[in-house]
């Protein structure tokens, strides 16, 4: 009694699948907030005054609005991890959803917790001082969106290479975070360390996204750092996807 | 389409045929052949049980069968269409119930049964519609709309059944169905399968190591061993042609027992018998019919008789007399079968 359905269909349906826990408990995106608040609160405030010729404030929730991005999406594929291990991925491979729309739908799905997220940041630094360029914050957050969605596919191929081995998972997700977080300068600039340090963050895609982040969030609209982060999202976005799919299409 | 018609329809339909459908799993030098050439023919309507000990190969024909897993040879048509390349096709016309949890462990159970409807190319009220329907007739209303990780394994076995079943399909695959649950929700699962038998005239494949389920359940058993068919009939034929009756006498003195062995062999055509001590042991179809028989003449004999018992054959009694071992020991003991790649 099954009728075709067309891939965006297909799409549609994982993602409503996946957006529906997110919604019944919504504090579960406020709880991947806490980590990237806690250095907004504690690390701060150490920070000596003048990074980037604003306060500090403008130089650095930037970074922390795209770390806490990267903190949700790369993290996201344990969720596929856990349906892998109980046995409700395998029963979605049995259906006729297409397996590029179960990876699609479960990326697409990352840009709603990342919105709630960065707009709870917003709120919480603008009574501090934090003043976002409406335009430029509303771009910034159309390239992290991008960025995230291949991120967050990266992580569920990620999930299905490691299946039942949740230490090949978490070990490459946390082995990837931290020098991801600290080469694209979100904690402190890079201009100010050594030379080999500079040329390894030109190599991390999320440099010129975060780089990006803070020209718009600035209102510096025109910046070449802004095509440069776009394109950077662009191409996470295209590899993470055909990265994903391909996984997806070898899953068994 | 009136009943008649239905029902002439359904049983001439081919709902799985395989031929030398074989799946080998290979990993760094050793290959273990899961799946040896199975021949399977199901037609609509059929209720089969693929019976067999834990690493027989039941599984791993099951998830071919499902397109979950690509044959290393052999072909396989399920519904009408080939598995291998026509995966599609099948996976919108099959219902799949695996081994393990259907349901995400973070989400709703009516939330699943939406999703796995939309799935399937139901419409929103429809899929809608249909969960609610399947959410009363599997008794799973109290615990719907909760976190499907609350649920006991009883209430997410039948859920599982549910989403399996969102679709109205005409073939139902269940992957050891009742691994794991106490007798009460066993027969409780037993009698919903019935149900859907009943009222939807639904195909269903099951694999089970329980030789009960199989018994009660199947009207056609495929015995799998080694990953190849070693016995397909209904659980009654395979009890008469490859088990028999079992009956004891037990004597007074183990003298009598022995001299009575011969005797009852001569007697009873067919029958298979030892004696240990006191007592004989006789395998035979028909053994209530001629058991008295038996009893007057070693009466007549002079060999007296203390008691007799009668059993009727179990699964477990064909298992051991096809392979030599009991199912339950297989169970227990059997590596999948591995050899050394000569490459």
């Amino acid at each position: 009694m099954s009728a075709p359905t067309s891939p965006i269909t297909d799409t549609v349906t994982v993602f409503v699948r996946e957006l529906r826990p997110v919604l019944r408990d919504p504090f579960s995106v406020v709880f991947s907030l806490v980590q990237p608040l806690i250095f907004l609160a504690l690390f701060a405030p150490l920070l000596p005054g003048g990074l980037g010729g604003e306060s500090t404030l403008q130089w650095f929730v930037p970074g922390i609005v795209v770390m806490s991005c990267l903190f949700a999406t790369l993290s996201t594929g344990a969720n596929l991890l856990f349906e892998i291990q109980l046995g409700s991925h395998e029963r979605m491979l049995v259906s006729p959803l297409r397996r590029s729309a179960l990876i699609v739908g479960r990326a697409l799905k990352e840009i709603v917790p990342i919105l709630v997220q960065t707009a709870i940041i917003l709120l919480v630094t603008l009574p501090f001082g934090f003043r976002p360029h409406p335009l430029g914050a509303l771009y910034g957050l159309l390239v992290l969106s991008v960025f995230s969605v291949g991120v967050g596919s990266l992580s569920y191929a990620l999930a299905l290479v490691s299946k039942d081995r949740h230490w090949l998972f978490w070990g490459v997700q946390q082995t990837l975070m931290f020098p991801l977080v600290l080469l694209a300068g979100i904690m402190l600039p890079v201009s100010g360390g050594p030379g080999w340090l500079q040329t390894l963050s030109l190599f991390n895609p999320l440099t010129y996204v975060v780089d990006a982040q803070r020209a718009l969030f600035n209102g510096d609209l025109a910046d070449p750092s802004v095509v440069w982060g776009t394109l950077a999202s662009a191409a996470v976005a295209v590899v993470g996807l055909w990265v994903g799919i391909a996984t997806m299409r070898r899953a068994d | 389409m009136t009943e008649k018609a239905h029902r002439v329809w359904s049983v001439t339909e081919t709902m799985i045929h395989t031929s030398a459908l074989t799946k080998h799993f290979t990993s760094r030098k050793s290959t273990v052949e899961a799946v040896r050439g199975i021949d399977l023919h199901v037609e609509a309507g059929e209720m089969v049980a693929i019976l067999g000990p834990n690493g027989a190969g039941k599984s791993t024909t099951l998830r071919m069968l499902t397109t979950l897993l690509p044959p290393t040879s052999g072909t396989a048509q399920v519904v009408g269409f080939d598995v291998r390349t026509q995966p599609r096709e099948v996976r919108a016309r099959i219902g799949y119930v695996g081994q393990g949890t259907g349901s995400g462990y973070n989400q709703r159970g009516r939330d699943e049964l939406i999703s796995q409807g939309r799935a399937y190319g139901l419409d929103t009220d429809t899929a809608r519609r249909r969960a609610a329907e399947l959410i009363s007739s599997l008794d799973l209303g109290s615990v719907a709309d909760r976190r499907t990780s609350s649920l006991s394994g009883g209430q997410k076995r039948r859920l599982d059944v549910a989403l399996g079943l969102v679709h109205t399909p005409r073939l139902l695959f269940l992957d050891e169905p009742s691994t794991g649950l106490d007798p009460q929700n066993r027969a409780n699962l037993h009698e919903h399968i019935r149900k859907l038998r009943a009222e939807h005239d639904t195909t269903i494949v099951f694999t089970t190591h329980y030789l009960d389920e199989a018994d009660q359940l199947a009207e056609r058993v495929v015995v799998i061993d080694h990953g190849r068919i070693i016995a397909d009939a209904s659980p009654e034929q395979l009890k008469a042609e490859y088990a028999g009756d079992r009956i004891t006498l037990a004597f007074d003195r183990e003298d009598d027992a022995a001299a009575a062995l011969p005797r009852l062999l001569g007697l009873a055509a067919g029958a298979r018998g030892e004696h240990t001590g006191d007592r004989v042991v006789l395998r035979i179809d028909g053994g209530s019919r001629i058991a008295p028989k038996l009893l007057r003449d070693l009466d007549d004999a002079g060999l007296s008789v203390a008691s007799v018992e009668i059993v009727r054959p179990t699964l477990d009694d064909v298992f051991l007399n096809l392979t030599g071992r009991s199912l339950r020991d297989a169970a227990a003991a059997e590596q999948p079968l591995t050899q050394e790649n000569p490459a």
